[in-house]
């Protein structure tokens, strides 16, 4: 990164003040929808997905993993493949005692 | 002997090593927050009643503290990026502000706590509460981790800069991977805990 050039890093810092107010924005959508008082699927649903817009802007432009090594990319899916185990887990313990 | 690879990338990872160690802390600090969010899953979907987090938790200064932590992620990326540019002037004044937006999410994480105690809520009056704490108590620790680095890096780590001015701007991306980590826990706690 740090061979990037001036009018390269300036342009990335224009890119962070937008990253920045869709970040604030999507705060507010989220706690707005809190207020439509939805089906609680439709909640978790719909305030799980602005989070995970949320964590993507925040990972692919303060993280700058949208230009990452091939290295990072590999232990990071290897480390969603378990993340996603460990949260399958449970919900598949709650439909078992549900069936 | 001089540490390898502090600034130019190793041959093999095409990273410098400080970055690849950071990478690797952050998917076992994934693991350790997918742990317990994991047992709040599991918690929440067992339990015949559970709180709905905005009748219990105060919701507008947990957003307020969003609004801080996403500040302070902007902060901290501008302060690289004011290093990178070699305006180191301007790097500690982004870098302090990032500190002191620390400082207001921990002083307004203290007033949420106080106010739970005042009403006798403790970590022991329910599954939820049990949870509520554990999670943004770990969080917490973690902005307070974060702040006692950037401190270091502002006040006497910051001697660095003047005789090894990569590696010292190696070490901000570096904490900056961190602060940003920890902003998006919270991104994914505030909705989970506070509004659902």
């Amino acid at each position: 990164m740090s061979g990037h050039s001036v009018e390269e890093i300036r342009r990335e810092t224009r890119v962070y003040i937008l990253v920045f107010v869709a970040l604030a924005v999507l705060t507010l959508v989220t706690v707005g929808v809190s207020y439509l008082h939805l089906s609680f699927g439709a909640a978790v649903g719909l305030a799980l997905f602005i989070a995970s817009i949320k964590g993507s802007l925040v990972a692919a432009f303060f993280m700058h993993l949208i230009s990452e090594r091939r290295l990072v990319y590999a232990v990071l899916i290897l480390t969603m493949i378990f993340f996603v185990a460990l949260i399958l887990l449970p919900l598949g313990g709650y439909h078992d005692r549900l069936g | 002997m001089q540490i390898p690879y502090t600034v130019e990338p190793r041959p093999d990872t095409g990273l410098y090593n400080a970055k690849l160690g950071v990478w690797l802390f952050l998917a076992s600090e994934v693991m350790l927050f997918g742990a317990l969010f994991s047992a709040l899953i599991l918690l929440r979907t067992g339990a015949t009643s559970w709180p709905h987090g905005y009748e219990v938790l105060n919701v507008p200064l947990a957003t307020i503290n969003t609004m801080v932590l996403i500040t302070s992620s902007v902060s901290m990326v501008m302060s690289w990026a004011a290093l990178r540019l070699g305006d180191f002037g301007k790097y500690r004044k982004w870098m302090g502000l990032t500190f002191l937006l620390g400082l207001i999410f921990m002083v307004i994480k203290t007033i949420e706590y106080a106010a739970k105690f005042e009403h006798h809520l403790y970590p022991s009056h329910d599954n939820f509460m049990a949870t509520y704490f554990t999670l943004t108590g770990l969080h917490g620790l973690h902005v307070l981790g974060g702040m006692i680095v950037i401190a270091y890096l502002l006040g006497p780590g910051s001697k660095m800069w003047m005789t090894e001015p990569e590696r010292y701007t190696n070490r901000v991306e570096v904490i900056g991977l961190y602060w940003h980590f920890v902003d998006l826990v919270w991104i994914f706690l505030f909705p989970t805990l506070y509004l659902l």
